[in-house]
Formats: C-alpha cells, sequence, structure tokens
C-alpha cells in the first residue's frame, strides 16, 4: 500500500497572517480587514459604509460573518469591514454559514424598515448597491407592518447636491469623505436613535469642490444630483471611459452619454491619478457640449463684414489663399490656448513651422515671461512619470513648498493627495501665497506670506540660517529628500520668481513640478507649440537639432530665427509687423492686456480661428473653422507629471473634425503635408520624432523683480488667481454648478480695511483707469496693502474690466467707487 | 353514389347556420376585453398623471419598443403627484409585439392596454405613440395638467385612497385635502 506524501505547508511570511475563510487557506497581511481579504478570494461580502479609500466605520452591519478564534466561536456575528485579520482565524461568510446569512437578513430587513418604496423615481435605481444586496441577501419580505418614518423631500444641501433623509441607511461614506477627504465636513449626522440622519448646519452652506464624490459612494440614492436629476436609467446609458478636459491633473473619468448627448460624468479608478474621486468641475461641466454658442459649420467674413456659413472647401481655400498672402506678406503667427490635446499642439506647433514658415507660436494665452521659458526647458519638457514628480511622489513627499499655486482652487486632485499625505503621514505643506485660504487651513500648509510681486525676493531670502524662524524649518524640511516643489503657471507674472524656485531647488536638492492651470498646457510643451522649443523640447537655436526635424518632416529646412512670446506677437500685429494669424483656443480675455489683444486681433489683416464656440476671437476672424469637443474625438494630454492620458470618442463623432485634421487640410491647401489627418496619425508622427536626449538646460537667472509699493493714499497691491468654479469658458450653461461657486469677495486685511474705510460684508471697489470691481468685502490674513480679488468669478473678471494682474497698483475705496477716468494709479 | 348528396348536405345545412364572416370596416366588432391592444396613459381622478417616467415599462420590454424621459415636477408645474414624471414617452408599434411585459412592470398603474386594435397607417413616422396620443381622454371631473394636487397633499394620498378621496371631493364633503384617516393608513 502506497500512502501519498502529506502536503507540506509553506511557512507563512514575515509581516503575514494565515486564516481560513470559507473552508479556503489564505495569507494576508498582517492589519488588512477582514471583507478585503474575502474580496482577494473572490467572495463577496454584502456592505453599505466599507469603502478602501476611507477608514472603516462599521456603521452598516451589513457584512456580519462568523468568526472563529484559536478554536472559539465569537459570540456573536461580527462585523468583517472592522476586524483585522488574524493567525488561526475561522471565518464563516453567507455562504457557508446559516448564522452569518440569517444575521445579514436581519441587518437588511432592519436597513429597510424606515427605506421608502421609492425605486421607480430614484436615480439610483438600477445601480443602487440596496436594490441589489436586498435581492441578494435580503428576506423576500417585510414583517414590519407599522408606519415608515418620513421626512420633507428632497433637501438640497447645496445646488448641486439634493438630499432624501428617507432613502439613507446612515453608512456615513458621505460624512466620511468630507471630513477625511475633502475636508469640508459641512455635511454631518444630526440627532440620535430612531431620528438620526444625514444634515447640514442651518448658517453653514455645504461648499466643497468636491461634493459630487459623495452623490457617486453614496451606495443608496440618499444623495442625488441635480443635474442629473431624473435624466435617466443605467441601462439607458453608454458609459466610456474619458479624461477630464478642466485641469493638468488628468483625472480618469467614465463619460455616460443617452441619445448623443452626455448625461454625467463619473470620477474614473487610477489609483496613480486621482484615486476615485474627481473635482465638481470635471464632474459637472460638460453642457457646453450642447451650448448654444457652439458652431457647427464653417464661416467667413463677407465684404459687408457679417460671418456667413460655408462649405468647408470653401472656408478652407479662403483661410489657404488669406494665409498664403499673408506669409508673403509681414508673416503669420499662431497663437494657441489651454484646451488642445498633444495631437492638436503638436499639429499648430508643425503647421507654424512647415506652412506658415515661422517660430512665431505660443501656447501661453496668459501672462508669460522669456524667464518662464528657460524655467520650463529646464524643468519641466520631456519630464515623465519614470523621471519626474508624481503624484504618489508628491503624496510620499516629507514636505512640499507650493509656489504661486493654491492646490485647492487650481489643482483639485494635488491638493487631495496634499491633504491625504498629511493626514497619513504628517507631511509639511508650505505655501507661498498672500492669505490663509481654505485649502491652507485644510491641508495644515504654514503660509509663507508674500506681498504680490515680491515672492521672488522672499525665496531668495530663504536660507537655513536667515531670518524667521519658519524660514529654516522650510528650508530644512524641503532639504529632506523626496521633497517637492510645485510651481503654478502664475509665477510667470512675477519677474524672478521662476529664477528663485530654480535656486531654491539647487540650494535644497527639492524636486521642481510645474503644474499649469490648463489641460493642455503640458502637451502644447513638449509638442512644440513654444516660440523656442520644437516638439520634445529640441531647441530651435541650434542648427543640427533643426535639420534633424526637417529631415524627419521631409523639408529643406525650418525657420531659424526663435519666435515670439503670445504678447510679443500681438504687439507685433498691432505695429503691422505681422500680417496674418491662426488662432485657437484663446479667450482675448485671459491675455496679459485684453485691450491690446483685441486691438491687435481686429487690425490683423487676416485671422483664422479655429474654435468650439463663439467667442472674442470669432467675432473678429476672417474664416472661423469648427473643431470637435473632446467628447466628439480620439486624443490624449500630457498631464502635469508628462503622463500621457489618452482617451476615445465618448458620442458620435460624425460631421465634426479635430484641430488636427483641419490643419492638415488648410496646410495642404497651402502646400505643406502635415500628416496629422488623425489624432492616432499626429501622434505616430510625433513618435517618430522620439525624444530628445540632451543636457537639462540651466534653469533662469532672472533677479527677482522690485517690490510694488503703494505709493499714495488709497493705492494697493493686487493679489489673484482663479477660483475652480468661476466664469471659466467650458462651465457655461451650468446653473447647479455655479451655485456651488465660492462667493467672489474682496479681500484686505483689518488694518488695511481700517486705513482704507472699508467694513466687512460691505462693498467695496477696486478700480484702475480702465474700471471697477464692486464686490462684498472680507477680511483676511492678507499682508498690509494689498487686495485680492479672484481673477474670473461672476462680477470680478480682473483682465477684463481692470487691464491688471497679479502685482499691480490698483485704488481702492468703500462704497461702489466710479472706476474709468478717476484719478491715477492703473496698471504697473 | 351517396356520396355526391351527402356533399350537397353539407352545403345545404350551412345554409340555416349563423355565419362567422365579420363585416369590418362596415361593422365594428369589439376585441376581446382582456386583449392586448394600443397602450394608454392612465390618469388619477382629477387629471394628474399616474406615470412617474420610472423607465420600468421601457426596461421590461423585450423589443425595445418604449423610450421614456422622466422630469421633475414643480410647484407651478405639476404634472404627476410625488417628484417625478414621465415628461417624454413614446411607444414604437413597429416593434410593440403586445406581449404586455409593460404592462406588468408599470408600478403605478399607469399604463395599461385597451383593445383598441386599428394602428394600421401607410408611413413609419405616425406609428410611434407620444405621450399626448396615448394619455387617457379626461373624463368629467379631471382638470387638464399642469395643476397643483387636488385630492391630498402628496402622492401617498393618491396612491392610498384615490378614489374614496375623489368620490368625497365630487361630492363636496369639507377636508378632503388634509384627512386623519389618510394620516392613519400610510
Amino acid at each position: 500500500m502506497t500512502i501519498a506524501p502529506e502536503e507540506k505547508k509553506a511557512p507563512v511570511a514575515e509581516g503575514y497572517v494565515r486564516l481560513t475563510i470559507d473552508g479556503i487557506e489564505i495569507d494576508a497581511p498582517k492589519g488588512e480587514i477582514l471583507i478585503r481579504t474575502c474580496e482577494r478570494l473572490g467572495i463577496i461580502v454584502p456592505r453599505f459604509c466599507d469603502h478602501p479609500l476611507l477608514e472603516p466605520a462599521g456603521a452598516c452591519r451589513q457584512c456580519l460573518v462568523e468568526v472563529e478564534m484559536g478554536g472559539r466561536p465569537m459570540p456573536k456575528p461580527q462585523a468583517s469591514c472592522t476586524m483585522t485579520v488574524a493567525d488561526g482565524m475561522v471565518v464563516k461568510t453567507q455562504h457557508t454559514s446559516a448564522v452569518a446569512d440569517k444575521a445579514q437578513q436581519g441587518v437588511m430587513e432592519l436597513l429597510l424598515i424606515n427605506h421608502p418604496l421609492d425605486c421607480p423615481i430614484c436615480d439610483k435605481g438600477g445601480e443602487c448597491p440596496l436594490q441589489n444586496q436586498a435581492m441578494s441577501s435580503g428576506r423576500t419580505d417585510s414583517r414590519f407592518v407599522e408606519t415608515k418614518r418620513t421626512f420633507p423631500k428632497p433637501l438640497p444641501i447645496s445646488s448641486q447636491v439634493l438630499l432624501d433623509r428617507e432613502r439613507c441607511v446612515l453608512c456615513q461614506r458621505c460624512t466620511r469623505f468630507s471630513e477625511e477627504i475633502a475636508g469640508d465636513p459641512f455635511i454631518d449626522l444630526l440627532e440620535r436613535g430612531a431620528n438620526q440622519q444625514i444634515g447640514t448646519a442651518a448658517d453653514k452652506p455645504f461648499q466643497s469642490y468636491f461634493s459630487g464624490n459623495t452623490i457617486q459612494i453614496c451606495p443608496v440614492g440618499a444623495l442625488t444630483s441635480a443635474a442629473y436629476r431624473f435624466r435617466s436609467r443605467p441601462f439607458d446609458l453608454v458609459s466610456t471611459p474619458s479624461v477630464c478636459e478642466h485641469c493638468s491633473s488628468g483625472c480618469a473619468q467614465r463619460t455616460d452619454s443617452r441619445r448623443g448627448s452626455v448625461m454625467r460624468k463619473l470620477a474614473g479608478n487610477d489609483p496613480e491619478v486621482n484615486e476615485e474621486w474627481t473635482c465638481d468641475k470635471g464632474r459637472f461641466a460638460f453642457r457646453y457640449l450642447q451650448s448654444k454658442g457652439r458652431i457647427t459649420r464653417p464661416m467667413i467674413r463677407e465684404a459687408n463684414g457679417e460671418l456667413v456659413e460655408t462649405s468647408w472647401t470653401e472656408a478652407l481655400r479662403v483661410a489657404a489663399d488669406g494665409l498664403l498672402a499673408a506669409r508673403g506678406h509681414h508673416g503669420i503667427g499662431v497663437l494657441t490656448g489651454g484646451r488642445l490635446t498633444v495631437e492638436d499642439a503638436y499639429s499648430y506647433a508643425k503647421f507654424a513651422r512647415i506652412a506658415a514658415r515661422t517660430n512665431d507660436i505660443d501656447f501661453r494665452a496668459r501672462p508669460q515671461s522669456a524667464e518662464e521659458l528657460e524655467f520650463l526647458a529646464a524643468h519641466a519638457v520631456g519630464t515623465t512619470p519614470d523621471t519626474g514628480v508624481t503624484f504618489t511622489a508628491v503624496e510620499a513627499a516629507p514636505a512640499v513648498l507650493t509656489v504661486a499655486l493654491d492646490p485647492e482652487d487650481e489643482a483639485g486632485i494635488v491638493f487631495l493627495r496634499l491633504r491625504k499625505a498629511v493626514r497619513k503621514h504628517g507631511q509639511r505643506v508650505f505655501q507661498l501665497g498672500q492669505w490663509t485660504t481654505e485649502g491652507t487651513r485644510k491641508t495644515e500648509a504654514t503660509l509663507v506670506r508674500a506681498v504680490p510681486g515680491a515672492e521672488a525676493a522672499v525665496l531668495n531670502e530663504l536660507t537655513a540660517a536667515s531670518g524667521s524662524p519658519d524660514s529654516g524649518e522650510l528650508v530644512g524640511a524641503l532639504s529632506g529628500p523626496g521633497s517637492v516643489i510645485l510651481v503654478g503657471d502664475r509665477a510667470a507674472e512675477v519677474p524672478g520668481l521662476y529664477s528663485a524656485v530654480t535656486a531654491l531647488a539647487t540650494r535644497t536638492g527639492a524636486a521642481v513640478a510645474w503644474i499649469p492651470r490648463r489641460a493642455g498646457d503640458r502637451g502644447a510643451l513638449d509638442a512644440g507649440a513654444v516660440p523656442t522649443l520644437l516638439p520634445g523640447g529640441r531647441p530651435v537655436s541650434d542648427a543640427a537639432v533643426r535639420a534633424e526635424v526637417a529631415k524627419a518632416w521631409g523639408v529643406d529646412q525650418l525657420p531659424a530665427t526663435p519666435g515670439r512670446s503670445t504678447d510679443e506677437i500681438l504687439g507685433a500685429v498691432a505695429r503691422g509687423e505681422l500680417s496674418g494669424l491662426v488662432v485657437g483656443g484663446v479667450d482675448p480675455d485671459d491675455l496679459t492686456d485684453p485691450a491690446l489683444a483685441r486691438t491687435a486681433l481686429r487690425e490683423v489683416g487676416f485671422l483664422v480661428s479655429l474654435e468650439m464656440h463663439h467667442s472674442g476671437v470669432t467675432e473678429l476672424a476672417d474664416v472661423v473653422l469648427p473643431v470637435a469637443p473632446d467628447a466628439q474625438r480620439a486624443g490624449s494630454y500630457l498631464n502635469w507629471e508628462g503622463r500621457l492620458r489618452e482617451f476615445g470618442p465618448s458620442l458620435d463623432a460624425s460631421g465634426v473634425l479635430p484641430d488636427c485634421r483641419v490643419l492638415d487640410t488648410l496646410a495642404v491647401e497651402m502646400d505643406a503635408d502635415l500628416f496629422t489627418q488623425t489624432p492616432a496619425a499626429a501622434m505616430g508622427d510625433l513618435q517618430r520624432l522620439g525624444a530628445h536626449a540632451h543636457a537639462t538646460p540651466a534653469g533662469p537667472t532672472v533677479p527677482a523683480g522690485a517690490t510694488p509699493c503703494p505709493a499714495e493714499y488709497g493705492q494697493a497691491v493686487l493679489a489673484t488667481w482663479r477660483q475652480l468654479i468661476d466664469d471659466g469658458s467650458l462651465s457655461v450653461d451650468e446653473p447647479a454648478l455655479a451655485g456651488t461657486a465660492r462667493p467672489a469677495r474682496i479681500r484686505v486685511n483689518p488694518a488695511t480695511a481700517d486705513r482704507l474705510g472699508l467694513t466687512e460684508g460691505a462693498e467695496a471697489s477696486v478700480a484702475t483707469d480702465r474700471g471697477a470691481i464692486t464686490l462684498p468685502v472680507e477680511l483676511n490674513d492678507l499682508p498690509d496693502g494689498v487686495v485680492w480679488l479672484p481673477a474670473n468669478s461672476p462680477g470680478s473678471a480682473v483682465r477684463a474690466t481692470l487691464g491688471a494682474g497679479h502685482g499691480s497698483l490698483v485704488r481702492v475705496s468703500a462704497g461702489a467707487g466710479a472706476g474709468l477716468g478717476a484719478g491715477h494709479g492703473g496698471a504697473a | 353514389m351517396f356520396e355526391f348528396f351527402k356533399g350537397f348536405g353539407v352545403t345545404f345545412s350551412t345554409m340555416f347556420k349563423k355565419v362567422v364572416t365579420e363585416e369590418y370596416p362596415e361593422d365594428f366588432p369589439p376585441a376581446a376585453p382582456r386583449y392586448h391592444g394600443r397602450h394608454q396613459l392612465n390618469r388619477h381622478p382629477d387629471g394628474l398623471e399616474k406615470c412617474v417616467g420610472c423607465e420600468l415599462c421601457a426596461w421590461a420590454c423585450p423589443a425595445d419598443a418604449i423610450y421614456v424621459e422622466g422630469g421633475d415636477n414643480t410647484e407651478e408645474q405639476r404634472f404627476s403627484p410625488g417628484e417625478r414624471y414621465g415628461a417624454i414617452y413614446q411607444i414604437n408599434y413597429l416593434r410593440c409585439i403586445g406581449c404586455g411585459l409593460c404592462i406588468e412592470a408599470c408600478p403605478t398603474r399607469s399604463l395599461t392596454m385597451t383593445n383598441f386594435y386599428e394602428m394600421a397607417d401607410d408611413n413609419r413616422q405616425d406609428l410611434i405613440y407620444t405621450k399626448e396620443q396615448l394619455l387617457a381622454p379626461l373624463l368629467p371631473g379631471m382638470e387638464q395638467p399642469p395643476h397643483p394636487m387636488r385630492l391630498g397633499r402628496d402622492e401617498q394620498d393618491y396612491y392610498v385612497q384615490g378614489p374614496t378621496l375623489a368620490a368625497r371631493a365630487a361630492a363636496g364633503e369639507p377636508g378632503t385635502e388634509n384627512d386623519p384617516v389618510g394620516e392613519q393608513v400610510r
């Protein structure tokens, strides 16, 4: 007789424990919660409150399982979402234990006692964990015959989020998200016992940039979206993975559409980038796709000055004729904005070099500087997640300094990572700014206060030895391995700031990452939509590099003169030194001087506009060529990490063309071949060009500019940036979203308010020679003599109204002041 | 040879039987009471629509013949009791197979079938019936929506005791809008 040899059990690895679940032996890392171990085995225990990114709560009790420890069964079933694994544990889920199954059915019956029969009218119906789990682990009937508890419904807790307390099962996912992840604890449990409910404080509105996530993680229909209310059912929707087009974080998303229009967007799950979250702007701002301002047909300007619709062939012929004439006269400039995908930006870059035969192309549709280009060439071009700073690196960093960047307003997902790191491992966050914003508070950041314009000087003075204790601490913290400096693109408004960042990084050894505001900026930089750089960061000034690119593009030579920046191009147009412009995705009101920009656009000999919506550019253009929005095209963005974020079309894409296709055809009319007919072709062409191996240039060394100083009574230095939810051109037609914007306020410190006679809550006005902005005053901890305005919020379009920007001198007075022509001051 | 007479016998005897031929279209015999004919969207006794736009009928439909979009009732524009109503409702009779699964799925008894069967046409467009065509006609005492809830304070009143309340409202009894009995039933 043969005896089968006894199987030798592998020893349990260090840091692991061995337990048995439903008769299956498994090793789990110490500290893992039971429900997660079950998941890895493919055993799904029903649950409501458990969420992998939130801390365990054990609130709903739906995940009860039978647990045996050391041979002794626990007296009652245990919640598997709060119990950690232990060696020798024997777990029986509902699949093998009648006790666990009965316990789960009992909990479900209890949860359903006060749950209304709303399924037919509830937005969650069809994708509702409560519905599904009531089927899988609930009783077929209820023994409850008494009156159900009722509440008035729905209760709008903001203009975007509606609360139905009858449906709530008190799992606390929303309150835990608000408290742990977003840091806006305006929603919380109220009352006790049977009256326990979710609610908001009467005097504090639920105001959060991330409120949409609570809707997505609500396991019942208690939190619903006002914009998506009663719009469709899950089985109507066609879901496609997509990428957010609103900022440079590049969140993964899911776009749900019905009958050719987008119904909603949900956060996708990308642990490397946005985890499972996305900001409200990315989630809710998509109605621009159907807005009345969409351009669907090509248009040309007739002799009488009117724009009339025409055919593509006619429009392209007129555009090509006009551009050829302009090229033969003084030349053409190309201006692009932040909405471009990598493929589009590459097409514009190639179009400028081959068809327009110039290096006069710039993607920076905002204040810009030559120093910035040097900085970008040194720190941003060509970085990838493998070589540069990533979200993960930001989270792991012991210390982070943000410069010219308010993470919550300008890069929401970066803010969430910072907050997570602060909570998880006590990361030190320093913020070079003007006042303690909500985001500063929520990341427990140390504010390094600077008068607008003096940021560079403040950074230069930071040394380990010098000055205030804060300064020594900052430099010390940044010297730690893995520390990061995050720079926003507003730094271009302060002369010397990029240089100061470079110097500080050299002094401390911290890594530097550039976080532009808009989705396309990083891609445009790498694709060569820059006056001094060809694709891949190849310097225009290098003849060998030019020859290499010319050979790859199949042309004899590329223009050798380094190009001009956006401001210089517009200046040249105004002086009559350029006779044609190709403009894509630029809003004149974003530019350094909107008035000058409009003059230039009006005066230019021939203006071609590639645009989705009617804008300040299309109303002056000679030819308007409609282009496809992201939802109707394929493409990719480079997010600030340099990570390629590819997306496909979500809606039917027939009849609309992406920028790269339009430019390709336009170039053919001008007798040049771009080979960018489709995004795939453009990307292939760009990738064939390959990366540019070169020594990283040293960063810029521009001395810090003079600190602006109010010269007379009533003057102040203007600080300004954009709030996340504002009058951005892609946020149109979203009343529910606009309702959650932070109110626009003039902010000064109490001493300045006293001196200028301003009172909190009362109106005051900020004025230059161009105009005035009148808003209520709010007191904050700004430096003395500094006034802050949101850059593009309702009633506060700073550049358009004042012609001023960050660091300009403005006049501040109480009441609704007269701006025009009263006194002097003006834009500095 | 008697087979010959047998055959004529059948013919002759049939001459005295009642004919089964129906004189359609001159004569218009009704279909069986439970015939699966054209759909109808029913109304509450005060004229408000029973449809809540839940799309369960569209979900149940094996032929994908039903298209529904929900809408949000407001105090100014109320089409049904409760929060939600069917803003768009279409049945495509080119696709409908008359199976009646939609009727079974309807949670409010809004959708039922009539025994009307004359639904032939000479073009496809007209065979997509819209909400206006499908809604039941207004009976005496009904009012064309949008209008406020006449029979109670919320949708529970309508579902639990709509006809009773309607009868009482018709009889002019006071307190129909707010009665304690309804509270208890709930």
